[in-house]
């Protein structure tokens, strides 16, 4: 039993991870219409800003947490304003293949300075240790990933769900012309929406760093699997995409625990079923 | 006689009650859709509150017109001046936070914002927008039915959701494309007297109909637009003067 709860913890981590990831995705795609495969790039660059301003500038995680979204976000925006803006009204093609080239570009720059070998990233201080809960022994560090992935996660399907700005990019997100001329600088808003959504996957980052350590293919390899967990969940829905990150994390966990031999194949294969039974996803709107 | 004397002239005749100054002069208005070049120079003026019409066939161009004023259509040359400003060259959402207003065609509700969020999601630009009392007091079916999804509405309801939505944003200059298309009588009667109650609270309204009966029941002033330009222009007064020309213009 012992070790069924702790897959099952394992599963939730990685499903925190491919709920913020995935929710930046659906995000994007959304208001871009771009399918942004250097989503995973960002991932990793949120874990190496951590890992910089820890041993470069001596700041420690907590600010790590709030500042390599936002340091990482502003190179997203940056990207979104010299090339990701040209492709408006293309092909999704073409966004796939620049996200996919920047991607590539940035895991080889860091790949050439840090090897492929993994950096170390201490859990901070105040999360060492654990708890023994009577049914298992939750290290606290982890606990803390799960129940703040979930706060983040909520809070920004509140910010799209019900706030104002929300309406603004759901309504963008439909007819992005006629929001403009009731007044709304709408260009601004994609730019900020695209930072918004690598802020995200930056977070996830910094939140992996302890665990996973810091390594420049850590995205890469995380990246294919939110794809599927996207795919499933039904693109451009932020609920579904929370859900189904979650889900899909436990998913995948309880097979590990059950039948470790398809755990690594699992979410592709429900991705398989999901197509073929609905391809718009589990929560998706028809096109 | 030229284009530009035509809007000249027309907008010379306005009756006096109406005339404030020249709110909105478009010059030369010209504007293409892709390869496709569909306004070939068109010239009117509206006065501040004034209901002007721009009449035409299908495929004449008066959506372009509205389009075209609103910064929407990629490509334009000439000159729209709106309150003396130049606003050719200017952004749609600039445009909009001018004071200029547009309801288009297809109404444009958002499917995933409920009634409520439609009606406040344009931002308010300017002060003197009517407030939300006013709004409800004319179209009391939107009060009811805030908490529906928008396009769950029916078609009449739509359109007043869509014409609601940018009386609060303080915008004095409203550019509505044909309201009262696919439309029961009985609605068409009611945005007929909400069209009159706004002109009374002080809005200039540029409103694109086919409809011509519907027209005549608002408006001050019409153009009659043919092939990207404008062929003539009249006021209300000189109407059954000019119903057989029309009936020309429009084949009806």
């Amino acid at each position: 039993m012992q070790a069924l709860y702790a897959q099952l913890l394992v599963g939730l981590i990685n499903g925190s991870f491919y709920a913020l990831l995935s929710l930046g995705l659906a995000v994007i795609f959304g208001m871009l219409n771009i399918i942004n495969f250097a989503h995973g790039a960002v991932y990793m660059m949120g874990a190496f800003v951590a890992y910089f301003l820890l041993n470069l500038g001596g700041i420690n995680y907590w600010w790590a947490l709030l500042l390599a979204p936002i340091i990482v976000g502003i190179f997203g925006m940056i990207l979104e304003r010299t090339m990701l803006q040209w492709l408006t009204g293309l092909d999704h093609l073409y966004g796939l293949l620049l996200t996919f080239g920047i991607a590539l570009i940035v895991q080889g720059v860091f790949q050439n300075y840090f090897g492929s070998s993994g950096l170390p990233y201490a859990i901070p201080d105040q999360l060492k240790g654990g708890m023994n809960l009577g049914f298992m022994f939750l290290p606290i560090y982890r606990g803390w990933v799960v129940v703040f992935s979930l706060v983040v996660c909520i809070a920004t399907w509140f910010l799209i769900e019900k706030t104002r700005l929300g309406a603004y990019l759901r309504a963008a997100t439909e007819n992005p012309t006629l929001v403009r001329a009731f007044g709304v600088n709408v260009p601004r808003m994609i730019t900020l929406t695209y930072g918004l959504g690598v802020g995200l996957a930056a977070l996830a980052g910094v939140l992996s760093a302890p665990i996973n350590q810091v390594r420049p293919l850590m995205g890469a390899d995380l990246i294919i699997v939110v794809f599927a967990v996207v795919v499933i969940g039904g693109m451009g829905s932020i609920m579904g995409s929370i859900i189904t990150g979650f889900a899909l994390g436990v998913i995948e966990g309880l097979t590990k625990y059950f039948y470790p031999e398809a755990s690594n194949t699992v979410v592709f294969v429900l991705m398989v079923l999901v197509l073929l039974v609905k391809p718009t996803g589990l929560t998706g709107r028809a096109a | 006689m030229p284009d530009t004397a035509i809007a000249e002239a027309s907008a010379k005749a306005t009756t006096k009650a109406a005339t404030g100054g020249n709110i909105l002069q478009v010059r030369n208005l010209e504007a293409w859709y892709g390869e496709s070049h569909i306004l070939h120079g068109i010239n009117f003026d509206v006065n501040a509150g004034e209901v002007v019409t721009l009449l035409g066939r299908n495929g004449a161009g008066k959506t372009t017109t509205l389009k075209s004023i609103m910064g929407i259509i990629g490509k334009r040359t000439g000159s729209v001046k709106f309150n003396n400003q130049e606003i050719i060259r200017a952004t749609s959402d600039k445009i909009a936070r001018m004071g200029i207003a547009f309801c288009p065609e297809e109404r444009g509700i958002f499917s995933s914002l409920d009634v409520r969020e439609n009606l406040m999601l344009p931002p308010v630009v300017r002060e003197g927008g009517l407030p939300l009392d006013q709004i409800f007091d004319l179209f009391p079916n939107l009060k009811e039915r805030l908490g529906s999804q928008g396009t769950k509405l029916s078609g009449g309801e739509q359109q007043m959701l869509a014409i609601a939505r940018i009386l609060r944003t303080g915008a004095s200059f409203l550019m509505l494309d044909e309201p009262t298309e696919g439309l029961a009588p009985v609605i068409i009667q009611q945005i007929g007297h909400t069209i009159a109650r706004l002109k009374k609270e002080g809005f200039t309204i540029l409103l694109v109909e086919q409809n011509f009966r519907f027209a005549s029941t608002v408006a001050d002033r019409y153009y009659v637009v043919e092939h990207g330009k404008i062929i003539d222009g009249f006021s209300n007064a000189e109407l059954a003067a000019n119903m057989d020309k029309l009936h020309t213009y429009l084949g009806v």
